[in-house]
């Protein structure tokens, strides 16, 4: 990567031949190891239902293991049909004897302790979301653990608010309420699922996905500390037959689902006409925008956030590239050198940027749709990094010379894979970001205020990030236009999901 | 010597203009013996959608007080125009001229409420959001798109009016399925909405069989959202889950579509438009 400044060559962008800081091997980064001593992981974990942790009634149990070195972590049960209906029963009984009738006040102050307790414990939670998902420690310690916290904090203090924020409607909780989650955010999208439901008066049945079960296991032993009556919880673990039995339960009175388009469109399908109603926060293929106008190396950032967070394992991830032509050149070579400085390696390092890919199944994936690329036609640049033998990994890529029309610019990755593509002008930009079946974020660089509004307002997504990318926060709603599903989290508007609106006159279809 | 009245051809109204279907087909509706209506085919509901999407832009482009004016305008050429179109629902419904008046200025009041909300919609279910960290955060709401809706069989014409109206506030265009008892009051409104600066296409009317147009409705991938009278139907959800299709019933009691009460308030918008989240940073 080292280059030197070619006098000769006046005609290219003088960006391109700035002298870089070569060190080589003379400063490198030492290990800095989290400790996991304190983390104790049972060998078997058994359902949470009703309060408790019991043996499945399928007497199945599967292996969770780590990404990041195929280490075997524990046993946990695969629920079937017979503990969906007891765990079913139990939220309906814990909703009708116990958690409607409370007086929102205490179902607040119960909020705000569970809140608390992940506060507690975010340092074990946070190795246990690294170990199980294979995403760096900085960010299950920085991100995921304190905005899970903050989202129970922040619902805690909506429980006995509810009048104020839908005044004039009389509204009473849904009922029971089942919920499956992806493996990006395990405990993260817990919280965002579980809070808003509780604080309304519902009670949940909550699937977490099949490759990440233990932080919400971690959670069922959070929730027997924070003394919530038993069943106003239940946690299911198991693979996509206990999610498929939950949703199809009859016994609930609504269903949220975070996951892939093609799963949340089943979901809609199976639920269609039966009166049980529906959130769906689904899959996408964001749009990130830069103008010639930007703070490139701000924008820089930004895209590498964008893309290379978590992994890419990021529905709202910023993996379609829309760069503005004139800047297009100079752009690339700022972020393929970025990119050349991506610390991929063991997430429990704490100096690690990128981790493992969360699954082979998902390697799998990847693998497959950046072949496609190359055979597609576009210009592949990935880092040079050195990946560990065992587990799951990904370099970071960048794909250049990207047409519309390819796949990679058409379907969702999940993973660290960047399409470039460029526009001219503004109404270019707009026509390529919004020509996708998705709609869940964009992205918008600019110097231009009067832009960046003009640009807001035309972008068919459901959040806009300008001059920053993938921002969150329990105030701000967050979902999907389009594909990318319908309804919202966080925010007074998250709460619409989770109450009936006594004088709404609508159902569901 | 008795004079010879003029009868009226009931046609489509389809992009600002009034087309036979362009199956050619013509029926005779149960509520409207003796007429021949223009029997819309799944064609016609793809003109209409085409219609539809090619005036979305601006429509929701207009200001939301531009909006609110036109169904303004249209409250005022109803009002003006109640004693014929009362006439017409009173033939055609089988209606006493005192309950078929009564109608008409309910779709009059209605259309008056709905002209004040679209530029009270951002502050109604919009929200600045405290968020911790340095950043302006605020979420406002834009039109979902394309919506199509399928009208009740009665009432006739408040049964058209109360779904268009929310629609059309949060700035969505429609292709409006009118009553299949009695489409003639449904369809005059085609001669209002013509005259009353509602751009061609913003609403698109069509007469026909419900079993025929519905499932057209529900597997159109251009259509964005499917607000439906009457009570959900399975195969209609699941063809509309193939496009994550947002998707409404609303089934009334014939009392509660005679109450202005129920037919305004905001749940009647608020599925129809999405939530946008805006964030910027805060630096000196």
């Amino acid at each position: 990567m080292s280059e030197t400044i070619d006098p000769a060559a006046p005609s290219t962008p003088a960006e391109n031949h700035r002298p870089q800081l070569v060190f080589g091997e003379r400063w490198v980064y030492d290990p800095a190891p989290q400790s996991s001593d304190h983390v104790q992981l049972a060998e078997r974990y058994g359902l949470f239902i009703d309060g408790e942790f019991v043996a499945p009634r399928s007497r199945r149990y599967f292996a969770t293991s780590n990404p990041a070195n195929e280490q075997h972590l524990a046993e946990v049960g695969q629920a079937g049909p017979a503990d969906v209906d007891a765990a079913v029963s139990a939220a309906r009984a814990a909703q009708q004897d116990v958690w409607g009738p409370m007086s929102p006040r205490d179902r607040s102050r119960y909020l705000f302790r569970l809140a608390r307790l992940i506060q507690e414990r975010s340092r074990e939670l946070a190795c246990v979301e690294s170990l199980d998902g294979g995403k760096p420690i900085r960010e299950s310690r920085d991100v995921d653990l304190p905005l899970a916290a903050a989202h129970v904090f922040y619902h805690a203090g909506w429980a006995d608010k509810l009048q104020l924020a839908f005044p004039g409607s009389k509204t009473s909780p849904k009922g029971v309420v089942g919920q499956v989650i992806p493996w990006n955010f395990p405990l993260l999208m817990a919280t965002w699922k579980l809070a808003p439901a509780l604080a309304c008066g519902n009670t949940v049945v909550l699937k977490p996905a099949e490759t990440t079960p233990l932080t919400a296991l971690l959670l069922g032993q959070i929730i027997e500390q924070a003394e919530l009556p038993p069943g106003v919880v239940n946690i299911l673990t198991g693979d996509g037959r206990t999610g498929a039995a939950l949703v199809s339960h009859p016994g609930l009175d609504k269903v949220a689902f975070t996951g892939s388009t093609g799963v949340g469109k089943q979901i809609q399908r199976t639920l269609a006409g039966s009166g049980v109603d529906l959130t769906l926060e689904l899959g996408g293929k964001a749009a990130h925008l830069v103008f010639e106008d930007a703070a490139l190396d701000q924008a820089v950032e930004g895209v590498v956030k964008g893309i290379f967070f978590n992994q890419g394992h990021v529905c709202c991830a910023g993996s379609r590239l829309l760069v503005q032509e004139s800047i297009h050149d100079v752009f690339v070579d700022k972020l393929l050198r970025r990119m050349e400085r991506i610390r991929v390696g063991d997430p429990m390092d704490k100096n690690t940027d990128m981790g493992a890919i969360n699954s082979g199944a998902q390697l799998a994936r990847i693998q497959e749709l950046v072949q496609c690329g190359v055979d597609e036609g576009a210009v592949m640049h990935q880092s040079s990094c050195t990946l560990p033998e065992k587990g799951f990994w990904f370099r970071p890529t960048v794909f250049t010379g990207v047409a519309m029309s390819h796949r990679i610019a058409r379907d969702e990755v999940f993973g660290p894979v960047l399409s470039v593509l460029t526009f001219r002008t503004p109404e270019e930009a707009v026509e390529k970001a919004n020509n996708t079946a998705y709609g869940l974020s964009a992205g918008i660089w600019t110097d231009k205020g009067a832009r960046i509004l003009w640009l807001a307002e035309r972008m068919r997504a459901g959040v806009v990030w300008n001059n920053t990318f993938n921002r969150f926060d329990p105030a701000s709603p967050f979902g999907g236009f389009k594909e990318s599903g319908f309804g919202r989290e966080g925010g007074r508007q998250g709460l619409e999901a989770y109450l009936r609106f006594h004088d709404d006159p609508f159902t569901q279809g | 010597m008795t004079r010879v009245d003029v009868r009226k051809t009931y046609k489509l109204f389809i992009g600002g203009k009034f087309p036979r279907s362009e199956s050619g087909r013509t029926w005779e509706p149960d509520g409207a013996q003796g007429t021949n209506v223009a029997l819309g085919s799944r064609k016609d509901l793809r003109d209409a959608v085409a219609a539809a999407r090619g005036a979305l832009g601006g429509w929701a482009g207009k200001t939301a007080y531009n909006r609110g004016q036109i169904l303004y305008r249209l409250a005022e050429v109803l009002e003006t125009r109640k004693a014929s179109l009362a006439e017409e629902l009173r033939g055609s419904s089988r209606l006493s001229a005192a309950a078929a008046l009564k109608q008409v200025e309910l779709g009059v009041d209605l259309l008056t409420f709905w002209a004040g909300v679209p530029d009270k919609l951002q502050q109604l279910l919009g929200s600045q959001n405290e968020v911790s960290g340095p950043f302006f955060n605020f979420s406002t709401v834009e039109p979902t798109g394309v919506v199509g809706a399928v009208a009740p069989d009665a009432p006739a014409l408040v049964g058209c009016l109360a779904l268009l109206a929310p629609l059309l506030a949060g700035g969505n265009t429609v292709v409006l399925l009118t009553s299949e008892d009695n489409p003639l009051p449904g369809l005059a409104l085609g001669e209002l909405l013509a005259v009353s600066d509602v751009p061609g296409g913003v609403v698109n009317l069509l007469a026909g069989r419900r079993a025929e147009l519905s499932p057209q409705f529900a597997s159109h991938r251009d259509v964005d959202g499917l607000l439906l009278a009457g009570e959900p139907d399975p195969a209609l959800g699941a063809a509309a889950s193939d496009s994550v299709k947002r998707v409404r019933n609303v089934e009334l009691t014939p009392a509660a579509w005679r109450r202005l009460d129920t037919l305004c308030t905001l749940h009647w918008a608020r599925p129809f438009v999405e939530l946008k989240t805006l964030w910027h940073p805060k630096a000196p």
